[in-house]
């Protein structure tokens, strides 16, 4: 074997180092939650408020930096900056809330102007902070595209953290999710609040968003709660399966991605995970058995034999 | 100061303004069919379609971009045309595959092909450029006359000028059967309007904008010129002709003065330089829509059944 194929080998074998094996465990745990989360928001109909919910962190991390910058610090610590990105978060969600609610923009309007406008405004801020630590980079655009590579021991335990910490809370809470996304009114007959499920959900999808933030990035996160249930649905019509389905593609796509951008400090992370993501979608549209296209085909044809055969 | 500003802010305030009445326009109508999000997708294809074409050409000429943002946008919507037919999945989760998916492939050429650093770079892509389409020829004033000087325009300013000169003639000419056919597609049907093709034009027509705009503000915030000028508007009407006026004048007005803070707000405040003029311009058609949405005349959903729009007998808007 080429020796530059070598680190290559390692990475995907959890070989590469302490931190690049937390950051690799962290975005596999980071998929499976955002593949499973993202089954229920798919079946809720909410996959587009997560959108809206990621963008408008960027705000909350800029400004986060600052005030530690006039405090005295550096500006680093992750901690921080996602303690900022979460209060943001929650802004923006609740401004999604009140136009959607008390005015009569329809809800994707409310949506497509609070992922706009807050994804501007952290813009204005990521200047300002290009401007004062002239000659020193802050490293705050590696948040928007995400970047694996180069990261802290104690960010690559926080992202490990997170990510277990993510997968963990959806496991548990499962079976008041799946209840609500597919009848609301019989789960309240059972005693499962619907409302209080969907704030759940919305925790939820912050802890993923959080998370993945560092790895992913925000313009992509979207993406992680979106590909991986969508090609799930094409291998199954029973809930459970799906979700399954879904953090299996999910967990594949983060450790794939973050293993990659481990060998390859110019990938793109956020990018790679995504497109691997998309190649499961692809491979699930070929051959999913319940939609795919070559099972259809061969239903199909199968059919014609028969009816052939009977004549 | 008179020739500085004719060299250096005239032409992107100038693009910036154009570009924000090409997307207001078809944004209107975009709103009241519920297809915001539209601009959303189509906003995020245009980026693997710029760095096609930057690979292919090797330059950023503008024109070689729009048509390969044109030819990106045709293939995305093929495929999710594909994806819905052929494997039965939701239009709006085949959409947010798609686009995502392109998206990634967009940013993963551009960093590993060599094409960023020179003419564009996933900065460019994410937050636009609006600060560097100076006009180098300008010597004042009187270079707005001078034949020479005038060639030296940066082409994103023709490609945006025809291009908003497209967007407006297309609304002015089918302004009627448009109208008709967004607030009540049955009844266009009805009467014989074709209203897919129209809504399939209208598509099209957002996509033109929001390619042209991309040059000058970058991908995301295009958004904000679809959504957030017509949404004001939207609250302070229930006359659609007065709410297409109402958000030219506010994405104009969005468009200028939010490149007038990013320019000179830090000055005034003491700062040495200036912030993202694209940021700026998002977060100004932010406020605005946050005063529409808190004093509004029309902020709230019509209460009586009897005062929906729905309800009213139809009055042509230029009866």
């Amino acid at each position: 074997m080429a020796p530059a194929a070598l680190p290559m080998f390692d990475a995907f074998l959890l070989q590469a180092g302490y931190n690049a094996t937390l950051v690799t465990l962290g975005s596999m745990l980071l998929g499976v939650a955002a593949g499973v989360t993202g089954t229920f928001l798919y079946l809720r109909k909410r996959s587009l408020i997560s959108d809206a919910l990621a963008h408008a962190t960027l705000p909350g991390v800029g400004l986060a930096f600052l005030l530690m910058v006039a405090l005295g610090g550096d500006g680093r610590s992750l901690p921080l900056l996602l303690v900022g990105a979460g209060l943001s978060a929650l802004a923006g969600l609740l401004c999604v809330h009140l136009l959607s609610t008390r005015t009569r923009l329809p809800l994707d309007a409310a949506v497509g102007a609070v992922l706009s406008v807050s994804y501007g405004l952290g813009i204005v801020i990521l200047t300002v902070i290009q401007t004062l630590s002239a000659g020193r980079q802050a490293g705050l655009e590696g948040f928007l595209l995400g970047s694996a590579a180069g990261m802290l021991r104690s960010d690559a335990l926080l992202i490990g953290f997170g990510g277990a910490t993510a997968a963990l809370l959806v496991i548990l809470f499962r079976r008041p999710l799946l209840l609500v996304a597919f009848d609301a009114g019989y789960a309240a007959t059972r005693g499962v609040s619907p409302a209080r499920t969907d704030l759940m959900l919305m925790v939820l999808v912050l802890a993923v968003t959080l998370t993945g933030l560092k790895v992913v990035g925000l313009i992509l996160i979207v993406a992680l709660l979106i590909i991986p249930p969508v090609a799930a649905r094409l291998w199954s019509d029973r809930a459970g399966v799906v979700v399954a389905v879904a953090g299996g593609i999910g967990g594949a796509a983060g450790y794939g991605g973050a293993a990659a951008s481990a060998t390859a400090p110019d990938l793109p992370t956020g990018a790679v995970i995504v497109l691997l993501a998309f190649a499961a979608f692809v491979i699930s549209l070929l051959v999913g058995p319940v939609r795919g296209l070559i099972p259809q085909a061969l239903r199909r044809a199968r059919m014609r034999g028969h009816l052939d055969g009977t004549g | 100061m008179g020739s500085d500003f004719v060299m250096l802010s005239l032409v992107p305030m100038a693009i910036a303004a154009l570009a924000a009445v090409a997307c207001a326009l078809p944004g209107n109508f975009l709103l009241l069919r519920r297809q915001s999000m539209l601009g959303d997708a189509i906003s995020h294809v245009v980026l693997p379609g710029i760095v096609l074409a930057f690979l292919v050409t090797g330059s950023a000429n503008p024109w070689a971009m729009l048509l390969g943002a044109g030819i990106a946008a045709l293939f995305s919507v093929l495929l999710i045309e594909l994806i819905v037919r052929t494997a039965r999945v939701e239009p709006g989760a085949a959409m947010g595959t798609v686009f995502t998916a392109m998206f990634a492939a967009g940013v993963l050429a551009l960093e590993r092909s060599g094409a960023s650093g020179v003419h564009l770079d996933v900065e460019h892509a994410l937050y636009g450029n609006l600060e560097s389409l100076i006009w180098l020829d300008a010597k004042g004033w009187s270079s707005l006359a001078d034949p020479a000087a005038l060639a030296g325009l940066p082409p994103e300013l023709t490609v945006l000028a025809a291009v908003t000169a497209v967007v407006g003639a297309f609304v002015v000419a089918l302004w009627r059967p448009l109208s008709v056919a967004t607030f009540d597609e049955g009844f266009a049907a009805t009467l014989g309007l074709p209203v897919r093709a129209l809504s399939l034009a209208l598509i099209v027509v957002a996509a033109m904008a929001c390619v042209a705009a991309f040059s000058a503000v970058g991908s995301i915030l295009v958004i904000a010129m679809l959504i957030c000028p017509p949404a004001a508007a939207r609250l302070m009407t229930n006359r659609l002709g007065h709410q297409v006026w109402l958000s030219l004048g506010l994405a104009v007005l969005a468009a200028l003065s939010g490149y007038v803070l990013a320019g000179y707000g830090p000055l005034w405040l003491g700062f040495a330089d200036s912030v993202s003029a694209a940021g700026m311009i998002a977060a100004v058609s932010g406020v605005i829509l946050g005063l529409a949405a808190l004093a509004g005349p029309h902020r709230r959903r019509a209460s009586s059944a009897l005062s929906t729009p729905a309800a009213r007998p139809y009055k042509p808007p230029n009866a």
